[in-house]
């Protein structure tokens, strides 16, 4: 039975169904409860925007508030994960990777390799990413591209309320370390969602909508911003068809692949900074893999190579908006444009 | 016939000193073979600290846990890892402990409670918070073990994990393994306090310094530590002053040693050496006996040395294994 709750929602719902499923399912981070230790309300927060708030009260001592240590606890996290747990901690703003990214990188995702296969390490971190909210540079990045490119990590930045929940449930199930994405900005976002738990595999990508003029390819916040281009390009009779990515790493290469294989055009918007961009990581592989198929060179649409800005005008310049998707397209598909 | 006066019976004390042995013998010949040529990549010797990791280690089961050093040869003989495996796992052979893809600071033997050697100097320390918490939950009295060096004492996340395992009251105790050397780097130089358990202190944690080389001292102290943390009393932290017989890695050419240091340490601070008097004049052991185990230990390594250089080396397709994006 779907009905129309926000993305917020339904990360609390998978968080809610998963713990109730499986003991070995503990959530960690700062103030994901609230009130440790002080004098006022328990359950004070749920979390900074309120994500976790209640799960508290339904699940007592398996919610774990953490000091200010991201390195001890995101640590402890992934220590707990070798030890047969599935822990799910959060890494209030992906922005502070720095203060805990050996723990990613050198251990987490590297143990089931280096120990031959004989560990798993079924560990989520779940982060807010992406721009938008005036949190300013250091809270508002989208550092996807820096965990796609380690070997051993799952990535996840679901677009809507129906895949996080999907995806969260899949994260904690899976036994490989997840990076779940979530963006701030997309907390409010309603969708249908079915009451019951489902797990949306990884490495599967949405063509949320079809068209056969140009593909273009994004995730998260900026899939929203290519739908509202695709409306704009279709008064111009030029069909897009979407795809939002949803897992970026393992990445859905057939899907991508299949349309641009059709349309010969590909447009791909990242709300990261462009080098080292996913952008241009999906850009690079098309190339090298449909050649033959593509009409134009891809485009790379992706916010400029700089800190995110504060004031709220140049902010709102900085995320690709939906008016740069359609220069671009225009950029490759003119013929497409005759009246 | 001698009364006893040590706190483990007659076989214990045989185990730690077989154990001791097998350490040691595992290094000196590994010292050996690296200077002929025959393994790949960095060896860092644990020779002259076996008296830690077995004091320790005499204390534990597979349901504990520990995370070694990038030192971690002793630590994982100390905690049941097959001495076959790891040898292969050194010469980077597919009968290795980690089939050959973790080498030599990355043994890692889950099953038998070793988080593995790390290379990452104190990521040890929030893992093993991770293992008491995983204890906690699962109820069953495990603790946690994380050695660390005198420099990597200083690393950021070793004082966060101070910090979490006493706010969690985690059962985890911090080894500090202080052989004065932090690759070149004195411990004087790079650590402002002069004793770790007023580090200790200053965290939340009680902390005991002993002196490392002595086998006695060491289990004493980590067996008071564990039994309260068992009991969930929470975490610790034990000092062990001890000394590194080799460089930091082979092929260190230890320049920043006094004159005759590493010499003064084998006379005068040999844990077996000091293990093995103090029980053949109490009487508990004879000589023979444990000229028995210098044998059989003998026997071993040179087994374990043979068997890794006969075995196959991993394939190539084992390049993109264990990992779930093969390309």
């Amino acid at each position: 039975m779907a009905r129309k709750i926000s993305m917020k929602q339904a990360i609390n719902e998978a968080l809610d169904l998963e713990m109730r499923r499986d003991p070995a399912v503990i959530v960690m981070g700062e103030d994901i409860v609230g009130g440790a230790g002080s004098p006022g309300e328990e359950d004070a927060w749920g979390g900074v925007l309120g994500v976790t708030k209640g799960l508290h009260a339904k699940y007592p001592g398996r919610l774990l508030d953490t000091p200010l240590s991201e390195s001890a606890y995101i640590g402890a996290a992934i220590g707990a994960a070798a030890c047969g747990m599935r822990p799910v901690a959060e890494l209030m703003f992906l922005d502070f990777m720095g203060v805990c990214f050996d723990q990613i990188l050198n251990q987490a995702a590297k143990f089931k390799y280096m120990f031959g296969g004989k560990a798993k390490t079924p560990v989520v971190i779940r982060a807010m990413v992406g721009a938008g909210f005036r949190a300013a540079a250091q809270h508002s990045q989208m550092l996807t591209p820096v965990f796609t490119h380690v070997p051993g990590l799952k990535v996840v930045c679901p677009s809507n309320a129906y895949d996080a929940k999907g995806l969260l449930i899949q994260a904690i199930r899976d036994d490989d370390p997840v990076i779940f994405c979530e963006h701030k900005n997309l907390y409010g976002h309603e969708a249908d969602v079915p009451e019951e738990a489902y797990a949306i595999p990884f490495g599967e990508a949405a063509v949320v909508r079809e068209g056969k003029d140009v593909t273009i390819v994004s995730y998260g916040l900026t899939v929203h911003r290519a739908l509202e281009a695709a409306e704009q390009l279709a008064r111009e009779r030029i069909e897009a068809e979407v795809i939002d990515l949803r897992t970026l790493s393992p990445i859905d290469w057939d899907t991508v692949l299949e349309s641009v294989e059709t349309t010969g055009r590909l447009v791909v918007v990242d709300e990261a900074n462009p080098r080292c961009s996913i952008a241009a990581d999906v850009a690079a592989h098309v190339v090298q893999e449909a050649f033959g198929a593509l009409k134009a060179a891809p485009q790379m649409v992706t916010a400029p190579h700089t800190p995110v800005p504060f004031s709220p005008v140049l902010e709102d310049l900085y995320i690709p908006t939906a008016d740069a998707i359609t220069a671009a397209v225009s950029k490759i598909a003119p013929r497409a444009m005759a009246a | 016939m001698s009364t006893n006066p040590f706190p483990l019976d007659k076989a214990d004390l045989m185990k730690a000193y077989r154990t001791m042995r097998t350490i040691r013998e595992f290094e000196e010949r590994l010292h050996v073979e690296f200077a002929k040529g025959d393994i790949p990549g960095f060896v860092h010797l644990y020779a002259g600290e076996e008296a830690c990791a077995t004091g320790i280690m005499m204390h534990l089961t597979d349901v504990d846990r520990i995370a070694s050093t990038h030192r971690g040869h002793g630590h994982c003989i100390a905690k049941g890892v097959d001495v076959h495996e790891m040898m292969a796992e050194i010469y980077g052979k597919a009968t290795g402990a980690c089939r050959g893809k973790g080498g030599s600071m990355h043994i890692a033997d889950l099953a038998k409670g070793m988080m593995g050697a790390n290379g990452i100097l104190g990521a040890g320390a929030p893992l093993v918070c991770g293992a008491g918490l995983a204890a906690k939950f699962r109820g069953d009295g495990g603790v946690g073990v994380t050695f660390f060096g005198d420099g990597a004492s200083n690393q950021g996340m070793v004082l966060e994990s101070m910090n979490l395992a006493a706010v969690w009251n985690l059962p985890v105790i911090f080894v500090v393994e202080n052989n004065g050397y932090a690759e070149s780097t004195s411990v004087d130089y790079a650590t402002a306090v002069d004793s770790y358990v007023d580090r200790a202190s200053g965290f939340g944690l009680p902390g005991v310094t002993v002196d490392g080389t002595d086998f006695f001292a060491v289990y004493e102290a980590a067996g008071e530590m564990i039994r309260r943390a068992r009991e969930g009393g929470g975490p610790a932290l034990l000092e062990c002053k001890m000394v590194r017989f080799f460089g930091h890695f082979e092929g260190d050419a230890q320049t920043y040693k006094a004159k005759g240091e590493n010499d003064y340490n084998r006379e005068h601070r040999d844990c077996l050496k000091i293990f093995a008097a103090r029980v053949r004049e109490a009487g508990v052991v004879t000589a023979e006996e444990f000229a028995a185990i210098d044998r059989e230990v003998g026997a071993l390594i040179e087994d374990a040395v043979a068997s890794a250089k006969a075995a196959p080396l991993p394939t190539a397709r084992e390049l993109t294994t264990d990992v779930y994006v093969a390309y």
